[in-house]
């Protein structure tokens, strides 16, 4: 590595802090959302994976990709996305990035490197390779592309195929996966059965990386080292953090099946929480500066609530139907 | 002589030549060629623009689908169609999805070497059309003659949705034309590969040639079968396959593929729906046996439609 990488710093710290309260904020008024019936569809939240995502989108360059997952909303938040748009996406106005025709978590800007998902686990992996590729291909140097994935996401075929054919091309690809314990209902002891999800990385051939899921430190300094290492010519680069899902699957999911000993474990804490006590620890701001940031960001998020639920629905009659972009392939069905 | 699989080589040469958006990537298609050799040499003369993939039908779709949404115009191949049912997600849920949910467009080619030839067994010789068309988002290409294989070829690389490709490999070698040309039928347009007053008989692939054989046959007993190639089944001519019933007033349906769900099925459907009026007799296909493709070569020829059982189904729709 020629650069050498610079230490994660109190506003570096700070800043990220900022974003996954943000986060946190704004899924809490997703959930009451949900809870009032207003969410078009589910809500699939990120509570207590907040430190990772927002490390890996923060630490993301313009012109980098990243394709997040379910919970990443902090991530998507660091990466650029608004708090506008994802109130959008969920409300299903008319005004959001998928218009109506997509929700919730599976929104993006691809134009903008913000890949937006599709639900099928892994199949992100081989698509930000072939975007870094083809980056390569036009002989543009220095783009790295990140994406996420779940302890359940590293059991598809898509994880294999698309972090080895990665790994082939030596691209500079990071996978970042948060264990979370739970793949929806199932536990790691039905998911795997290597000692440790890094294993894995050996076997494909790529960087190798672990981080404490629950600190911010920790995360910001694994996902600077991770991603200058993919950024300097190292190939791909595996993330393996160790966290615990704080909520259901989605919020439709009472999470009833969570075995008690993990909460109490060593990655079973909040990381906001262990967050805000580190900036309150190390003097940098007051417990009641803290408080502030709160109760500003929960006034942004309620008033851009109300105001997107103002906004248009989709209008039926005013959509064009079409899958395809050349209108002379679309066909009429007279008989539909 | 230019076969049609020299046709095939030629148009990713063109492409790669004429647009630098252009790479291909599949399995064995480097300094090797490429299965069947539709990428002899190109490797050599398109240095890092034609590139081996892992044994990885879903990850060679997936990285398509990025390069594309990067700007690149990427032709994969699958080693046989077979094989792109391990890349089915990515096809029918990432890149047939990609534009109607995200307005960026997904231009790649998926190239599917198609249907049977003798020896090919369960494998290597099916005809996917029918299952990729019924996704939205996705046009299907049947090329059945040199010409089209190029052309269209050339001309889904300038497409902006993801084209699926169904190249027919019984075609590979024994058909050939003396040159090719530079305009053709635009993709979404039928031809009429022949003409006639009696019946239609509407095909693609590799049955348009056992249909015309049979067309011929047919002329000994006094009936003139007009023939349309459909070329592409997404989108499906549905003008040209009506104003050809309006002629002939009766409609046999020739498909290499299985019956249930099948491009057959699709334009009896909007034949029986939009032009009922013009039948004269019941629609007919003839499809392939309801099984497994069987590897041994006489159960094969039996498997699939052949210009006499072809010509034995219209004798049967004439007659009516």
């Amino acid at each position: 590595m020629s650069k050498k990488i610079a230490p994660v710093t109190q506003s570096d710290f700070i800043k990220a802090y900022r974003v996954m309260l943000t986060s946190r904020v704004l899924e809490e008024k997703l959930a009451g959302l949900y809870r009032a019936g207003m969410i078009k569809g589910g809500v699939f939240l990120g509570r207590g994976q907040e430190a990772l995502s927002v490390s890996v989108g923060i630490q993301l360059r313009r012109g980098d990709i990243f394709a997040p997952l379910i919970r990443d909303q902090g991530g998507r938040l660091a990466f650029g996305d608004t708090v506008l748009d994802t109130l959008r996406t969920y409300l299903g106005s008319q005004l959001g990035s998928m218009r109506g025709r997509d929700g919730n978590i599976h929104r993006g800007r691809p134009r903008d490197g913000y890949y937006a998902m599709i639900s099928h686990l892994g199949a992100m992996i081989p698509t930000v390779a072939g975007a870094l590729l083809a980056r390569r291909l036009k002989g543009e140097q220095g783009a790295v592309g990140a994406t996420c994935i779940g302890d359940g996401g590293t059991s598809t075929g898509a994880f294999h195929e698309g972090l080895n054919a990665a790994a082939v091309d030596r691209l500079p690809l990071v996978v970042v996966v948060a264990n979370n314990r739970y793949a929806y209902s199932t536990p790691n002891s039905r998911q795997y059965a290597c000692t440790d999800l890094l294993d894995k990385a050996a076997g494909y051939g790529v960087g190798a990386h672990k981080a404490d899921g629950t600190s911010l430190l920790d995360c910001l300094q694994t996902l600077r080292h991770a991603i200058h290492a993919a950024r300097e010519g190292g190939g791909p680069q595996l993330v393996v953090a160790d966290l615990l899902r704080l909520v259901g699957h989605g919020e439709h999911d009472d999470f009833a099946y969570l075995d008690p000993e993990l909460k109490k474990s060593a990655f079973g804490s909040d990381c906001v929480l262990l967050a805000e006590k580190h900036i309150i620890d190390e003097g940098w701001h007051t417990a009641d500066e803290v408080a502030s940031w709160r109760r500003e960001t929960e006034a942004e998020v309620n008033a851009t609530a109300d105001r997107v639920r103002r906004e248009p629905s989709p209008d039926p009659s005013e959509d064009d139907w079409a899958a395809l972009s050349r209108p002379e392939y679309r066909e009429q069905y007279s008989a539909s | 002589m230019i076969t049609y699989l020299e046709a095939i080589r030629l148009a990713q040469q063109k492409a790669l030549a004429t647009d630098p958006r252009v790479f291909l990537y599949g399995q064995d298609i480097g300094s090797f060629g490429g299965a069947f050799k539709a990428t002899k040499n190109l490797a050599a003369e398109f240095p890092g623009r034609v590139l081996d993939s892992p044994l990885s039908e879903d990850a060679i779709v997936g990285m398509a689908i990025g390069a594309a949404i990067e700007g690149a115009r990427p032709i994969v191949e699958m080693q046989f169609a077979d094989f792109s049912t391990c890349g089915l997600n990515q096809i029918v849920n990432h890149a047939a999805t990609l534009f109607y949910r995200t307005s960026v467009p997904c231009p790649i080619v998926v190239r599917l070497p198609s249907g049977g030839t003798s020896g090919g067994g369960p494998f290597h010789s099916q005809n996917l059309e029918a299952i990729y068309a019924h996704w939205p988002g996705l046009v299907v290409v049947t090329p059945a003659t040199v010409e089209d294989a190029y052309t269209m070829l050339l001309e889904a690389v300038n497409i902006d949705d993801p084209v699926i490709f169904c190249e027919h490999k019984f075609l590979y070698y024994h058909l050939k034309a003396d040159a090719l040309p530079e305009n053709a039928l635009p993709i979404g347009k039928a031809r009429i590969a022949r003409a006639g007053r009696d019946a239609t008989i509407v095909t693609h692939g590799a049955m348009l040639h056992e249909s015309l054989a049979a067309a011929q046959e047919l002329v000994e007993d006094g009936y003139e079968i007009e023939v349309v190639d459909l070329r592409s089944v997404k989108p499906l001519d549905t003008d040209t396959i009506l104003a050809s019933v309006a002629r002939t007033g009766r409609l046999l349906c020739v498909s290499e593929e299985w019956p249930w769900g099948g491009v057959t099925a699709e334009v009896i459907a909007r034949v029986s729906t939009e032009g009922f009026g013009l039948l004269d007799a019941a629609p007919m296909r003839v499809n392939a046996k309801d099984t497994p493709v069987p590897y041994h070569p006489d159960l094969w020829a039996a498997h699939r439609p052949t210009a006499s059982t072809i010509a034995a189904a219209a004798r049967r729709l004439l007659h009516i």
